[in-house]
């Protein structure tokens, strides 16, 4: 287990350099600079190209980069906050991303176990049919265009909870791009648990335990539910993955100051080292929850263990 | 050996059917195997109309733009956010054309003119707009149907077929493509190029493949080990043979169900990108550019925003229920669960 863990490490820390570095050429390729001022002549451009560095090649430049980055500094921003730290840009926005995605994931979570659970413990019913009509409805349709859905009925129309966020009331302004975001994780973790259970419960251990007579909801929580879970973890890591990169548009819709709105300006006024940091925050975020996961999943069970130690 | 107190008599058994009941019997001929996917296919309701309705939105995608007389970029000055109005149907009190009240059309004197989804912010016709985005959207699923199959299972094959160093390298080198976040590198990726339906393709074979990867080489490591491959090999068949004609037709299910799958996907990155404004140029409609057009006017007209997000929305259900129940014909152990 120790030597897996130490591969899985290894593997991740690889990847994220190579990202990086992936990053940095994508950055190099993109059209136009950062100092985008019609007044600036082309002198005056050279100036503040020696100034940030940004003459030296490109492999140089990537090796500072790095080198900075291990004391925790990702540079300064060129366009949107001039000379402003790109580390404290990214911590303040990265809470409230942060919160919207935990409130999405654990509304998805909770919804989507219920749904399952209900639709494998009435298998073949109509409360089946209902819980499977609304995640396959919940896959189909995308999180912003729920999002657009909801602005207009709820926000709009009814005017029930704000449109844009509003910094002095900010959970009640963050229930709706929450709600919004746990669509698709509703759905996915129902189908999931939906499935899983039903191939539990179709088992022979769960004949087993059924003929010794142990009563049916002592052995549906202590032994269907312990075995269903342990697939549905593996797949929520994926799920939040999705949801947390998902959320840069969820943010642009309803206004909330999130890191991929950050993205996205940054992208459009091409601040390079802004756009590197928030997309590197992102890669960092996927790698380390996969990198959990997987560890996680070798922990809790116990053949997955045996079958990674012979690996 | 328990006791048995039994004792048997004669009238404790009788023949079976022997009361007069017909007995019928059933002849089952042996079926191929497309013939019984198609069977199972069949029996699924809701993916036989996911399939008809995807037939009818494609029908649509091609003949939809050339319906009436207008292009999807031809501006029609004074005719702005008209709401739809179709002949018959505005006789019976819906699509009427008309706007809180007022009849939108008469106020612009265009007694004789129809929109039959109505026009958007600039005068343009949403119907053949509608139907040319989902055009644009189509294609590009299409072409994220091909790039699975292609790179993705011809990846997973090699891997999984040669094995060895071959695999180990492969399979790193896919772990780390696999660890890149797929919005993040689209989103740079739709900076990088110049936009338009090439770049958005090329986006996604970036990544796309991955999933058909690790499902083609975790088919191909179950098949290779069977009996009928070692066989074939016995008697000296090439490798080429052995990939083609043995292993590839028993993985064409699973890989084909696979791809379906990317399709709502490859329709959902389109309609993420272009809402980030990075998806097809202007005046050309994808269905994500006409959500995202619609959505700066939901409050004052929602006609506009609705309509392409309806078109949008049971295209990708179609597309689910089609793959799932795909999914079941080609694996009947999914059945019946």
């Amino acid at each position: 287990m120790k030597k897996y863990i130490f591969k899985r490490v290894l593997i991740s820390l690889a990847t994220l350099f190579v990202i990086l570095l992936v990053l940095f050429i994508l950055m190099d390729l993109m059209p136009g600079t950062p100092f985008n001022d019609e007044k600036l002549t082309q002198a005056q451009k050279d100036l503040l190209f020696a100034k940030y560095g940004l003459d030296k090649p490109l492999l140089t430049r990537f090796f500072l980069y790095c080198k900075n980055m291990l004391k925790g500094d990702l540079g300064v921003s060129y366009a949107i906050n001039k000379n402003f730290a790109v580390s404290s840009m990214v911590k303040d926005r990265l809470g409230i991303s942060i919160a919207v995605g935990a409130m999405a994931m654990t509304l998805g979570t909770v919804l989507g176990l219920v749904l399952g659970i209900l639709a494998a413990l009435n298998h073949n019913s109509w409360i089946d049919n209902l819980c499977s009509a609304i995640s396959v409805l919940g896959v189909s349709i995308p999180s912003y265009v729920c999002a657009l859905l909801l602005c207009y009925f709820i926000a709009y129309k009814l005017n029930w909870l704000p449109i844009l966020y509003n910094v002095e009331q900010p959970f009640i302004s963050l229930i709706l791009p929450a709600v919004a975001l746990s669509v698709s994780p509703t759905a996915n973790i129902a189908r999931f648990t939906r499935s899983e259970m039903i191939d539990v419960m179709n088992s022979d251990y769960i004949l087993l335990v059924e003929s010794k007579g142990v009563r049916n909801w002592k052995m549906i929580i202590s032994h269907v539910l312990r075995n269903t879970l342990i697939p549905v973890i593996t797949v929520m890591g994926p799920i939040l993955v999705n949801l947390l990169t998902g959320s840069s548009v969820i943010e642009k819709i309803f206004g909330i100051p999130g890191i991929g709105r950050l993205m996205i300006t940054a992208i459009q006024e091409n601040d390079y080292n802004v756009t590197i940091a928030c997309a590197f925050v992102y890669c960092v975020m996927y790698i380390v929850v996969m990198l959990f996961v997987d560890i996680l999943y070798g922990v809790i069970d116990p053949r997955i263990r045996i079958a990674k130690e012979d690996d | 050996m328990p006791n048995i107190d039994h004792e048997f008599h004669v009238d404790d058994f009788e023949f079976a059917h022997s009361k007069g009941e017909r007995l019928i019997d059933r002849n089952y001929s042996s079926t191929s195997y497309a013939k019984d996917v198609w069977n199972n296919f069949k029996k699924n309701r809701g993916a036989f109309i996911g399939a008809i309705i995807i037939s009818i939105i494609i029908l649509m995608a091609i003949v939809g733009p050339g319906m009436n007389d207008y292009t999807y970029k031809q501006i029609h000055g004074g005719q702005e956010c008209l709401v739809p109005r179709v002949p018959g149907l505005e006789k019976i009190g819906i699509f009427d054309g008309y706007h809180n009240g007022k009849n939108q059309y008469h106020e612009q004197e265009a007694d004789d003119v129809y929109y039959w989804f109505g026009s958007d912010t600039q005068g343009r016709d949403i119907w053949t707009r509608v139907w040319s985005g989902t055009r644009v959207s189509l294609i590009i699923a299409l072409a994220a149907v091909v790039i699975d199959i292609v790179i993705g299972m011809v990846y997973g094959l090699v891997s999984g077929f040669f094995g060895g160093m071959i695999d180990s390298v492969m399979q790193r080198f896919a772990e780390i493509i696999n660890g890149i976040p797929t919005l993040v590198i689209v989103t740079l990726l739709g900076m990088v190029l110049p936009a338009g339906i090439a770049s958005i393709i090329f986006a996604l074979m970036l990544t796309g493949w991955i999933g058909m990867e690790r499902i083609a080489r975790a088919q191909i490591l179950k098949v290779k080990e069977q009996e009928f491959v070692l066989a074939s090999r016995t008697l000296g068949a090439s490798k080429f043979r052995l990939i083609f004609s043995e292993i590839l037709p028993n993985i064409l299910g699973q890989v084909i169900v696979t791809s379906m799958f990317s399709i709502p996907n490859a329709i959902f990155l389109e309609a993420y990108l272009s809402f980030l404004g990075l998806g097809v140029p202007a005046p050309m409609a994808s269905l994500g550019s006409l959500v995202s057009d619609g959505y700066k006017s939901m409050t004052t007209f929602p006609h506009i925003l609705i309509i392409p997000v309806i078109v949008m929305a049971v295209l990708m259900l179609c597309f689910n229920l089609f793959a799932d129940g795909l999914r079941d014909a080609f694996d009947p152990n999914m059945l019946n669960k």
